[in-house]
């Protein structure tokens, strides 16, 4: 692997994805034909909700092919920098790459131009990279995420949804995507106030994945005897925190007794 | 035909080297050591915009000294170089020394094949994993892709006999703040004072996370150079 030094006229820029281009590697493999859905590992159901400090990113731990439950313990919520994150729906192979090529992404225009990206640009790059998936989603390798980050020129933080053509919408208050995403939507919609704090939200987050895995079968709920929990990040001004598992046991287990009790 | 002037092989390299660190002295020299918690490397640098010293991947930094254009150019080819490897192995797969290779390969190329050797002396550092800093390298590759590896310290730069004289040895790692007052001082020297916007310094260090890579402020900086 030689030093990637390139003439002043085809330089690649900060781009990752154009350097990896430059270098000669692999494009993403294009799908011909449709793909059997129990042939590869689904991803289901993420939420996002803004609150007091920030925003917070919670997703279950359930991949299914077909009506196979493939895997329990999948994350769907990762970092995608210090002040930032995304959750990821849908194909989970082209999702998981697309979370790393993203996270590279933002990473190496830090490096190349001395400063990180707004979270506006960081936005507009995983818009781009869905948009560039669009041949694979029409195949039904459809990727959804949810961008969340602490915009810190506003001291806010924002979130953002997409649908798969790489369409990027602003939404104020929280946003769900996945099979699940009606159900987790509509409990975070009723339980939604303005202003919550880091407790009540987290909260918020684990009752609507937990209704979502009561209707969806495709979002996995909870599960206590293996210790399996969702995963739940807050990003704010500090960056990005992934909640301990601690923590999401004793909320759930809260959270299981509330609805005992009704 | 016009027969070329012979010239002897000696003397071009001798001319070339002359010219490269004629360039490389006019610039303000740059002081890395290992400290207790990693490795800093302190810079002379007037610019609060320019910078000598950058971060490479999660546990290598880039220094360079000598004309701007030409070590800023390697330091965004260290970037491609490492994510590019990173990407396509893992990100523990790539390390200092084989980066370092790669410069001194690219050097000395342009060293021998081209018309202007570049003018530039660049350090590459690494922190390695062990608390004792058993790990740690710093590689000093010179314009002509001469490669050296250092232990304890390592200035670059035009005047690096005298800044090494008055730097000394180090016999241990020091804390963070000791070693940036001596470094400074070494770079001063006795006629003059350098305050914290005369400086670059920047440092790896361990138990802060994936990317061990960070800046001191202008705060942090004059905190540390008052004892």
């Amino acid at each position: 692997m030689n030093l990637p030094l390139f003439r002043p006229h085809d330089d690649p820029g900060p781009s990752f994805a154009e350097l990896l281009r430059r270098s000669g590697f692999e494009e993403a493999v294009t799908v011909n034909g449709s793909v059997p859905v129990g042939d590869y590992r689904h991803g289901t159901t993420c939420v996002a909700v803004r609150y007091a400090d920030g925003v917070l990113l919670a997703g279950d731990r359930r991949a299914t092919s077909g009506n196979l439950i493939s895997h329990r313990t999948l994350e769907k919520v990762f970092p995608a920098d210090r002040h930032s994150g995304v959750a990821i729906a849908g194909a989970a192979g082209p999702a998981i790459e697309m979370v790393r090529l993203f996270q590279l992404q933002l990473e190496h225009y830090e490096k190349v131009e001395g400063g990180p990206l707004s979270l506006e640009g960081k936005a507009n790059q995983l818009s781009q990279m869905i948009r560039s998936n669009l041949p694979a989603a029409m195949q039904g390798m459809a990727v959804v995420p949810i961008f969340a980050g602490f915009d810190l020129g506003r001291g806010d933080g924002r979130l953002f949804e997409y649908d798969v053509t790489g369409g990027r919408y602003e939404e104020t208050q929280h946003a769900s995507t996945g099979s699940g995403s009606l159900h987790a939507g509509t409990v975070v919609k009723l339980g939604y106030r303005d202003g919550m704090d880091a407790g009540s939200v987290t909260d918020l987050a684990l009752d609507a994945l937990f209704e979502a895995a009561d209707e969806d079968s495709a979002t996995g709920g909870p599960d206590p005897i293996r210790g399996i929990y969702p995963v739940v990040a807050v990003i704010t001004a500090d960056g990005y925190t992934r909640l301990d598992d601690d923590e999401l046991a004793d909320r759930t287990q809260a959270l299981l007794e509330r609805r005992r009790a009704q | 035909m016009n027969m070329p002037f012979y010239v002897a092989p000696e003397q071009v390299m001798k001319d070339r080297a002359d010219y490269a660190r004629k360039g490389i002295a006019r610039g303000r020299s740059l002081i890395a050591f290992r400290f207790d918690e990693g490795i800093a490397i302190c810079a002379e640098n007037t610019s609060s915009t320019l910078r000598k010293v950058s971060e490479i991947y999660d546990r290598i930094a880039f220094a360079g000294v000598g004309k701007y254009n030409e070590f800023d150019q390697l330091r965004i080819a260290g970037v491609r170089h490492a994510d590019l490897k990173g990407y396509s192995f893992s990100r523990e797969d790539v390390d200092a020394r084989s980066l370092a290779n790669q410069y001194a390969q690219s050097l000395g190329q342009v060293f021998t094949h081209e018309m202007k050797p570049m003018e530039v002396e660049i350090l590459v550092a690494e922190i390695g994993e062990d608390e004792s800093g058993a790990g740690d390298q710093l590689f000093h590759i010179l314009y002509d892709g001469t490669v050296m590896d250092e232990d304890m310290s390592v200035v670059l730069g035009g005047e690096t006999d005298t800044i090494s004289g008055r730097l000394g040895a180090f016999d241990t790692p020091p804390a963070l703040a000791d070693g940036i007052r001596q470094a400074v001082s070494a770079l001063a020297g006795e006629d003059r004072t350098l305050t914290a916007a005369d400086l670059e310094v920047a440092v790896l260090q361990r138990g802060i996370g994936r990317r061990a890579f960070r800046r001191l402020g202008d705060d942090e900086l004059a905190a540390a150079l008052t004892p």
